[in-house]
């Protein structure tokens, strides 16, 4: 994992220590709120329905145990003892009070973490693959360009107030775990036909109100001018983005209305200037960086296979953990979605066992998943019973893995000041009208993700199933969407039709999933069968 | 009825305006008539609220105050899918005031 230099360090303290201040001016009240504001969301701290709501950056998605430790430690003690991890790959606390916030900054410090850029006008947080590093299908581990770019974009002072927020993701796989062509960046990183390594740039990706795939901007930069091109990227929309509509101000936008080929051309002409300038990274620096991703301490020579006698265990090892690259290990993925539970929603307690799990059986290495789930990346074979029975034991061992009780959804309107509806008692109903296994196993891959709103932080575009609340005269209502994938085959999910109440939607499901399992072929996942047949059938099933 | 709410600067706690301070229970919350400016003024001043704003609500006849727009019903009690969280812990139900 990347440690934090001497200059990491120095800017994530001074930065605690100049958010201490501001917090005390303003409880002093020699600022006012409107002054604050801004000040607070640099910090990540928002005010939302209930109390200050504090978020927390974790890059690309990696934690050691000390971090999660922390990140649990946090959640007992200044907030209500849990916690909500997000599609970001980040944490949620909703129930920080204010004159704690510079205190758990410094706390958070102490573990090289921070809330810096996630909130604003700003390039948020990198996020990856989950399974960097451990995934068989890689080309190499995306981290260290991830690092790169993160090195990059923090406090870069031009892309400090871009015409909106900015969210860029890094593959280095043809699966996408990371919904990459719907965001503003997607880079893959992919090896050319001489064998050397470079990025594909996506840009103008998106969910929110106009949901966009992004298109292919470039398909081969050289590595260490990935973060050139980043920067031309990034130069052409700060130059032309819109500012004057929020709602048309993503790059997404730009892209759009300018065409792919026209952005292309000054997108290059931009790159063209930049490279002139000699600011590339040098290579030892690359190095030094990658360094820190390179071995956490995998053993050669293990044999694959283990002992599968357990058949509840059997069952979760089939379902919840995934080959690695290296032989004798798989990577486990913790699911936070037990049925009629809340989605990534964690206790304190849960938090540090999952940390001390790490610590014993993962390499001390944990990600976050953009599905709101935690991986243990690197665990052994032959530990993966032991594991399990300690997972069990603290109710993290629902084997539902993309399946349709494996739902994300988004606070919704019992936490956000934004939210139109409710997303988490819709997951709820939903995973606990399916909550027998079998009937999950039996439906098969079924990706479900619920917004209580337009912004659509719950990524209901992308998925199989997509759920979008809406305020139809004051009462909630929920919109059914159908086919949307965030994988390498990204695809934006349909409206079927008009809306339903709470208990409707639920009913609405069902039938979608009877029309699934009627008429579905052999080996077809949902997704697949929906692409064939279309929406007529299940929207003649649901409205009659 | 017109009433007055928003977030205890400090700890961010969700506040009703009671006639004299602000309380944490919807059902303190007073009627301002056409008041609300002039308080939220001298109030967020004091820095005895923040993010503050009126809405509209409608008392009971047992004297409960519902305010009219769901997100404020959901402020009042707090998190529906966490009832042991909301002001009313004991009231497993009371979530169901909410909708
Ligand atoms: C509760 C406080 C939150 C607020 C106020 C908020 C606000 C927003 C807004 C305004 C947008 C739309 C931006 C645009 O289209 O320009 C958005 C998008 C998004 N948010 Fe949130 N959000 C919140 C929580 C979350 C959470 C909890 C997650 C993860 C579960 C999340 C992840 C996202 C994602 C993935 C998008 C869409 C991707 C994109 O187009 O950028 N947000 N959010
Ligand atoms: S989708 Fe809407 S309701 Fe859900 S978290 Fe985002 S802003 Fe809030």
């Amino acid at each position: 994992m990347y440690q934090y230099d001497q200059y990491d360090q120095a800017m994530v303290d001074a930065r605690v220590e100049e958010f201490r201040g501001q917090v005390a001016r303003r409880m002093a009240g020699e600022i006012t709120e409107d002054q604050f504001k801004p000040l607070r969301l640099k910090n990540g701290l928002y005010l939302q329905l209930h109390a200050y709501m504090l978020r927390v950056a974790i890059p690309y998605g990696t934690l050691n145990g000390r971090q999660m430790r922390m990140l649990g430690d946090i959640a007992d003690k200044y907030d209500r003892g849990y916690g909500h991890f997000t599609t970001r790959q980040n944490i949620q606390y909703n129930w920080i009070k204010l004159e704690d916030a510079p205190q758990i900054l410094a706390d958070l410090a102490t573990v090289e973490m921070h809330a810096i850029q996630t909130s604003g006008n700003c390039i948020r947080n990198i996020s990856s693959d989950h399974f960097a590093g451990a995934a068989a299908d890689e080309v190499v581990d995306p981290r260290p360009y991830a690092e790169l770019l993160r090195q990059w974009s923090s406090f870069h002072p031009e892309f400090d107030y871009l015409p909106r927020k900015f969210k860029i993701a890094v593959i280095a796989s043809d699966t996408d775990r990371a919904a990459m062509r719907l965001h503003d960046i997607g880079i893959q990183i992919v090896k050319n036909d001489a064998g050397e390594i470079g990025a594909r740039f996506y840009v103008g990706g998106g969910m929110g109100r106009t949901p966009m795939i992004a298109p292919v901007i470039r398909e081969f930069v050289p590595a260490l001018q990935m973060v050139s091109y980043a920067e031309a990227c990034l130069r052409v929309y700060n130059r032309y983005g819109r500012r004057d509509n929020k709602y048309k101000a993503r790059i997404k936008i730009l892209v759009h209305e300018i065409g792919a080929d026209e952005y292309r051309r000054q997108v290059e002409e931009e790159f063209a200037h930049i490279l002139t300038l000699g600011l590339e990274p040098p290579q030892a620096e690359f190095e030094r960086i990658a360094a820190f991703f390179a071995d956490p301490g995998l053993e050669s020579g293990l044999a694959d296979g283990y002992d599968r006698s357990d058949p509840d265990f059997a069952v979760w090892a089939d379902q919840n953990t995934t080959p690695h690259k290296q032989a004798g290990y798989r990577a486990v993925v913790i699911s936070l979605k037990p049925a009629g539970g809340i989605p990534g929603d964690a206790t304190a307690d849960q938090i540090r066992l999952m940390a001390d799990l790490a610590e014993v059986y993962s390499l001390d290495e944990l990600r976050v998943t953009h599905t709101q789930n935690i991986v243990l990346p690197h665990v052994k074979q032959s530990d993966l019973y032991a594991l399990w029975q300690k997972l069990d034991a603290a109710g993290l061992a629902t084997a539902n893995l993309d399946l349709i009780g494996d739902i994300i959804a988004c606070p919704g309107l019992d936490y956000c000041s934004l939210a139109n509806a409710r997303s988490i008692p819709l997951a709820q109903k939903i995973s606990a009208r399916f909550a027998e296994p079998e009937r999950q196993r039996a439906l098969g891959e079924l990706k479900l993700k619920i917004s209580g709103c337009i912004n659509a932080c719950g990524h209901h575009h992308a998925g199989n199933i997509g759920i979008l609340g809406v305020d139809r005269k004051g009462t909630e209502n929920y919109q059914l969407l159908l086919g949307g994938s965030e994988a390498a085959d990204t695809s934006l999910a349909q409206i079927v039709g008009p809306g339903f109440s709470e208990d409707g939607i639920v009913d609405a499901i069902e039938t979608v999933t009877n029309v699934y399992l009627a008429q579905r072929a052999e080996g077809e996942r949902f997704l697949d069968t929906y692409r064939r047949l279309g929406m007529a059938p299940f929207k003649e099933a649901i409205y009659g | 009825m017109k009433i007055l709410t928003g977030n205890d600067l400090g700890s961010g706690h969700v506040v009703w305006w009671d006639g004299q301070g602000w309380s944490r229970h919807v059902h303190d919350a007073v009627d301002v008539g056409d008041a609300a400016d002039t308080i939220l003024a001298a109030e967020e001043a004091a820095r005895r609220v923040n993010a503050s704003y009126a809405i509209s609500a409608t008392k009971g006849a047992d004297g409960t105050v519902r305010p009219d727009h769901i997100k404020d019903r959901i402020r009042a009690l707090g998190p529906t899918v966490r009832p042991d969280l909301a002001l009313q812990p004991s009231d497993p139900h009371s979530g169901n005031w909410v909708i």
